[in-house]
């Protein structure tokens, strides 16, 4: 038996060795046709399957918009589920052609494990979550806390940077997951549970009690998040990140899945028909794609704010309001070029 | 002599007594709890503690188990329902065995892995039991590449053409067996692997695409939960006992070559922990191979986990080979026999029988082990149960989801001991 394999696996190999050698990504997804996206083994509202088996999510949501540009077709996706361990490897030894993995965009990630972040999908921060029982309203009244927090993390860090700048001490917990924590935080092991925001948020919302549990208002970091591939595909980075862009314009140009294909029939905004493509100009063939990509991408999901409202947004259980995610026409950080 | 003193001794009794009821305190359940329960100060309060723990347990679980709710779609479904009581949301087993047994298996196929599971018992059978008759071992012989093709799909040919260089290689064999019988041993080991090498792949090539004939092939990452445990355990058990028995044979040898390749392998794969080589097998491998080598990740694993279960065994079955007595070996070779009839007929049976705890000790460790594989984003039902709280509808159930797996890994653990103790009371020669 294993040997069999072995040999069906040379065999591939071979064969995929002569394909891979010149191929740009772009043209190996075509011709596999189907996407490899890099996912979470499981974030609440990011990525999870469903009792179907099939993938839901923000993260998910992403793929799905460049599976249907470049394919066609949003359920074209191979999702892979890597660890914090394997993300990496994965994606610069090409076993995934993208990464959608709630992962911080850092300067060393960037640059140092050569990898091209397409733009922040969602802007998270480290927060706390503080029984209402203990009567704190602040994260400056949590001197002499015990704390709850994932051990090897970015977060670690931060809560011992953010006590020292303030002058204050704690009696860290160490836990290894989320499930640890919420079972050690519900327990009383510790007074206060942090980690990024988003995951305060999902957590809370899982409590037989959320009403009273409370998450502070201080934000102690910045993790922005967002899709990343390789270097050495520019073009292939260009289409995940105008992808992305589309999804954020289509907000802000009122574009939704209800009326695109209304929309997509010609407009008197000149900026809708260049994306959409009714217009002349074409768009698709300066990233290697065909007029209508960013229509499909759109319609996969809906715009940005669909995605959000639909995976993670105020109406579902983990009710994140947008905060910092909003367009930037209403205070917040999503902004897209232009699409010229 | 007798009859001349028969009537002198006057207190002599001529009827018995009648039989009387003994103690109470000597009888019955008052006995047993007596003797078991109660039998010193330090059982009795050994015993108390005992009935305490019990009697907490009882009283915590109980209603949890009583308030079990199978009919809910999510974790505050179950709340609503319970309105605060303790009780269990088994909704969520009921929500997704199915991932917790298949992964992400697709639903219209489940019926391959159901049947390679049942085939799977049929094939173990005649190597666990020696009352099922002989000829079903030609089955077994052929439940590989039959499980095979049924998990992963495909046409059949590629199974077959596998099969088929074992049959080249006894046909090598026989053939090259009248010329001397070293080069019939290397023909049979060089014949089949040429085959797999050079023809195997292009001729099943031509003949998927001449005669497709075969089912739907599905992706190793479609694997999971406890189908993934089952194909890595089996596999590795299977492999690593007769892997582990060369090891310990090569440890063992007079030639210094094969003792230094097998002792450098044994001490190695044992200085290094399981999960080092699993990272390796799924981070270190894909930057060696080129970019874009598709080598399956459940084999990989595989391998790794047979090669990290045969160094453990091969020095379970040396442990076994060191109880023997040393008359054994001499009592061998006084006989006549070569080294291989040596160790097939007198040292290897007796050395198996002594390590039969320490091997299926090893047996055990290796399919718990498997649950180490979600450190590398396999899903088996740990990596699935992640996956299941992901959820928004089951997010924050814990006790369920590990209740559930921790039964299933007993059923198989618990069956595997109980069949250990059977053979050793089938084997058991002693004169103790």
């Amino acid at each position: 038996m294993k040997k069999t394999v072995f040999v069906g696996a040379m065999t591939a190999a071979a064969t995929l060795i002569a394909g891979a050698a010149s191929a740009t990504v772009l043209e190996d997804v075509k011709a596999r046709g189907e996407l490899n996206c890099g996912v979470s083994t499981g974030v609440n509202g990011f990525s999870a399957p469903d009792s179907a088996g099939e993938w839901q999510g923000f993260d998910v949501a992403v793929c799905r918009a460049v599976a249907a540009a470049v394919l066609g077709d949003p359920k074209k996706v191979k999702f892979v589920t890597t660890t914090g361990q394997t993300r990496f490897t994965a994606l610069a030894s090409g076993e995934i052609d993208m990464l959608a993995r709630n992962t911080t965009w850092t300067m060393s990630r960037d640059a140092d494990l050569k990898f091209t972040f397409t733009g922040v999908n969602y802007y998270d921060g480290q927060g706390f979550m503080v029984n209402k029982a203990l009567g704190v309203s602040s994260a400056k009244e949590l001197d002499g806390a015990t704390v709850c927090i994932q051990t090897g993390t970015t977060t670690e860090l931060n809560l011992a940077d953010y006590f020292k700048a303030n002058n204050m001490t704690y009696e860290p917990v160490p836990i290894e997951t989320n499930a640890e924590a919420q079972q050690q935080y519900l327990a009383g092991a510790c007074d206060v549970y942090t980690t990024d925001a988003s995951g305060l948020a999902a957590t809370r919302a899982t409590f037989a009690d959320p009403e009273n549990h409370a998450v502070l208002p201080e934000i102690i970091s910045k993790e922005p998040l967002g899709p990343l591939v390789a270097h050495g595909d520019d073009q292939w980075a260009d289409i995940v990140r105008w992808t992305m862009n589309a999804l954020v314009a289509a907000e802000e140009l009122g574009i939704t899945s209800a009326n695109i294909e209304e929309l997509s029939k010609g407009t008197a905004n000149p900026e809708i028909d260049r994306m959409l493509g009714s217009s002349d100009d074409d768009l698709g063939a300066m990233i290697g794609l065909d007029k209508q990509w960013a229509k499909r991408a759109i319609s996969a999901g809906g715009n940005y704010g669909e995605i959000f409202a639909a995976n993670i947004g105020e109406s579902t259980p983990i009710g994140l309001a947008r905060g910092l995610n909003a367009l930037w026409t209403q205070g917040g950080l999503q902004y897209s070029p232009p699409f010229r | 002599m007798s009859d001349t003193h028969s009537n002198t001794v006057a207190y002599v009794r001529k009827t018995m007594l009648t039989e009387q009821a003994p103690p109470s305190s000597q009888v019955g359940a008052v006995r047993w709890v007596r003797e078991n329960l109660f039998s010193g100060p330090l059982n009795t309060i050994l015993t108390l503690l005992g009935v305490l723990c019990v009697y907490y347990l009882g009283v915590h679980l109980g209603p949890w188990f009583a308030n079990s709710i199978w009919n809910a779609g999510s974790l505050s479904e179950c709340r609503e329902i319970l309105q605060g009581a303790s009780g269990a949301c088994w909704g969520v087993i009921k929500d997704r065995w199915h991932q917790l047994l298949f992964g992400f298996y697709p639903q219209d196929a489940y019926w391959r892995p159901t049947i390679a599971f049942f085939l799977m018992i049929v094939a173990m059978a005649p190597i666990l039991f020696d009352a099922v008759p002989r000829k079903v071992l030609w089955f077994s012989a052929v439940f590989p590449f039959l499980a095979f093709w049924l998990l992963w799909g495909g046409t059949i040919w590629l199974p077959l053409l596998a099969l088929a260089g074992f049959v080249i290689g006894y046909f090598a064999f026989t053939a090259l067996q009248k010329v001397s019988a070293l080069a019939a041993v290397i023909g049979a080991m060089v014949a089949p692997v040429l085959w797999w090498l050079f023809f195997a792949g292009p001729l099943d090539e031509v003949l998927s695409n001449a005669l497709p004939i075969g089912i739907k092939h599905i992706q190793s990452d479609e694997f999971g939960g406890f189908m993934i445990s089952i194909i890595i355990g089996v596999t590795g058990i299977a492999l690593s006992l007769p892997i582990g028995i060369l090891l310990a044979l090569g440890r063992q040898s007079d030639m210094p070559l094969v003792k230094w390749i097998c002792v450098g392998f044994i001490e190695f794969i044992r200085g290094v922990p399981l999960i080092t080589l699993l990272f390796t097998a799924s981070l270190l491998l894909n930057y060696f191979l080129p970019p874009g080598t598709n080598f399956d990740i459940v084999l990989r694993v595989i391998i790794m986990v047979t090669l990290f279960a045969a160094a453990y065994m091969a020095e379970v079955v040396r442990g076994g080979f060191a109880a023997l007595p040393r008359g054994q070996y001499e009592a061998a070779d006084a006989l006549g026999l070569d080294y291989w009839k040596a160790q097939r007929l007198i040292l290897l049976p007796q050395a198996l029988k002594i390590s039969i705890p320490g091997i299926v000790n090893t047996f055990i460790g290796l399919f718990k082990d498997t649950t180490l594989v979600v450190f590398i984003g396999i899903l088996d039902p740990i990596g699935l149960s992640n996956a299941i709280r992901a959820d928004s509808n089951w997010n924050g159930i814990v006790w369920e989801l590990y209740g559930f797996i921790a039964l299933c890994f007993f059923i198989f653990c618990f069956g595997m001991s109980r069949y250990s103790q059977y053979l050793e009371g089938k084997l058991k020669t002693d004169h103790r």
